[in-house]
């Protein structure tokens, strides 16, 4: 059975239809890529889970409507959320952005430092001074201090140093294979996600084109739905 | 120690050291005017812990000062005139002793709270601002209206109430409860702004749907702050009606919760102390200015305007350099 399931889904801004019909599955310590162009719908997919949007259709996660509920149940139900531009609390410091979203489970501090060692240098500056990549690394930490069952990561290694690139894929992979969480990432790399992921979901135009392993996708796919 | 701690260290030596030193050269007027301050200080705290934490504008919290106001006047009232507050199956007599008029103002600012803000939180920004002002005057007008109370003209109150253990009705022994009640809410406060909820206070101030992203529900967490402040201002109009001895209905005016928003911006929004120094700031000025025109509030306004201008963090800010928690 999938932890988060998504069928038939649609979402709309206003008067604006942003999704069609979205099918979506992702089990119990999966990773998933969630790809396609700009403008396709991946981020509003991911806001249409965390009930950021009002979607229609079919969201389940564990069982649980996720339509009847809100934001913030969603997050308590398990889903943990890295949002695009990372958005940490900017007034607060390292360790109080982590600190706000703790919940009880097997991460906390101590656990997420030891994932970012960065962020423990830096536990008392406040997030507004951080570079780029160590934002991303407290935006990742504050998600995981509410010990969520499925990780939500849209965009985690946009616009970050090559070097902190990697540093960012290596926790999504300790994540994905120590921690067993469940994640579905949002990224344009496509080389990082066949290396990390275990399977894929294209979606176009709002709407869900292509579903498989990471192995079947192929240059072909590729190049029709993502034009690389 | 960061400099804002030696601000606050010398703004904390003053409240200590005004009263003592008017205590000293027989000056007991000098006494009843820190004795306003460190009420109207206490008010202006409450107000930071939703303005300065929470980041709520509420232009309605003379209603939480005025009920505490009248918490203070009805029970005192009814025990000076010997007449019970509630006859039915039981009877609820009036009372003089302060803690439990304490008790009632702060159950009263914080109920009130809760249901104003029940109501209110459904809104932000202007309409926000203005549903708060409209509370505030519903209560101005019913109290207005209320003739067992006094009316427009007010009630008035013989008898300072009592403490047990001290006589209220020496300036300075009135001073000291009055200063341990500011010491303590404004410990109270501190602690508050570092807890998880205070934190979680701020991150939802600065980003309210990021915080739902983390399971928390800004609204529930804007209403616990904005019952917390009720609260504590509700306590602060208890003392200022005991202060005086009188209570009227302009406790409740949208002027009184204006002047509560001026001494935090004067001193400082969502700084510990910046309450603290607005009010003292105020005080004074409305003492020495006072005495020589009838428009020294036109002063007071250019002064806001200064502040506003050129010096954001407020008197606070001005000595110990930008906040850490506000932009």
């Amino acid at each position: 059975m999938s932890l988060l399931s998504l069928s038939n889904v649609a979402a709309s801004y206003g008067a604006s239809q942003a999704l069609f019909s979205i099918e979506l599955q992702i089990g119990e310590g999966e990773c998933v890529a969630l790809m396609g162009r700009n403008g396709m719908g991946k981020t509003t997919t991911v806001k249409a889970i965390c009930r950021m949007i009002p979607a229609s259709g079919t969201l389940r996660f564990a069982g649980q409507d996720l339509t009847r509920l809100t934001s913030d149940q969603v997050a308590r139900l398990g889903i943990g959320l890295v949002p695009e531009g990372r958005r940490c609390f900017a007034d607060l410091t390292v360790s109080e952005n982590l600190i706000v979203s703790a919940r009880k489970g097997p991460w906390d501090i101590d656990r997420v430092t030891r994932l970012f060692p960065r962020l423990k240098e830096r536990q008392g500056q406040r997030a507004s001074s951080l570079s780029g990549g160590e934002q991303q690394m407290l935006a990742i930490g504050r998600a995981l201090m509410t010990n969520p069952r499925l990780l939500l990561l849209d965009e985690a290694t946009e616009g970050l140093a090559p070097v902190v690139r990697q540093e960012i894929w290596t926790a999504i992979d300790e994540l994905k294979s120590g921690a067993g969480l469940a994640i579905l990432v949002i990224d344009k790399s496509i080389q990082e996600l066949r290396k990390v992921c275990d399977r894929a979901t294209i979606i176009e135009r709002g709407r869900t084109v292509w579903t498989g392993t990471m192995p079947e996708l192929s240059r072909a796919h590729s190049e029709r739905h993502l034009g690389v | 120690m960061s400099r804002e701690s030696i601000v606050n260290a010398a703004l904390f030596a003053l409240l200590i050291a005004v009263p003592l030193g008017a205590l000293a050269t027989d000056e007991p007027f000098i006494i009843t005017l820190a004795t306003r301050a460190v009420i109207l200080a206490l008010a202006a705290v409450g107000l930071n812990i939703a303005l300065g934490i929470g980041g709520l504008v509420s232009l309605g919290h003379a209603a939480y000062f005025g009920i505490g106001g009248y918490a203070m006047g009805i029970l005192a009232f009814h025990a000076q005139s010997y007449t019970p507050l509630f006859e039915g199956p039981f009877v609820i007599e009036g009372t003089k002793l302060m803690p439990i008029i304490w008790l009632v103002a702060i159950c009263g600012g914080a109920l009130a709270a809760f249901v104003i803000g029940l109501l209110s939180l459904r809104t932000t920004g202007v309409y926000f601002i203005m549903i708060t002002l409209a509370f505030g005057q519903m209560f101005y007008f019913f109290t207005i209206s209320w003739p067992a109370y006094g009316g427009e003209d007010g009630l008035s109150i013989y008898v300072r109430n009592s403490f047990p253990g001290l006589n209220t009705l020496v300036p300075i022994q009135f001073y000291a409860v009055c200063f341990v009640l500011l010491c303590a809410v404004l410990w109270f406060n501190a602690r508050l702004a570092r807890a998880p909820f205070g934190l979680a206070l701020n991150a939802a101030r600065q980003v309210p749907h990021r915080v739902e992203a983390i399971g928390l529900d800004p609204v529930r967490l804007k209403l616990v702050a904005l019952v917390i402040s009720g609260a504590v201002t509700g306590l602060a109009g208890a003392l200022f009606a005991d202060l005086n001895r009188f209570v009227s209905p302009t406790m409740f005016s949208w002027q009184m919760s204006g002047e509560l928003m001026v001494f935090i911006i004067l001193g400082g929004t969502g700084r510990l102390f910046g309450p603290v120094a607005g009010a003292m700031l105020f005080v004074l000025l409305e003492y020495l200015l006072g005495g020589i025109s009838d428009y020294w509030l036109a002063f007071l306004g250019a002064l806001l305007l200064l502040v506003v201008l050129y010096g954001r963090g407020g008197l606070v800010g001005i000595f110990a350099g930008k906040a850490r928690n506000h932009d």
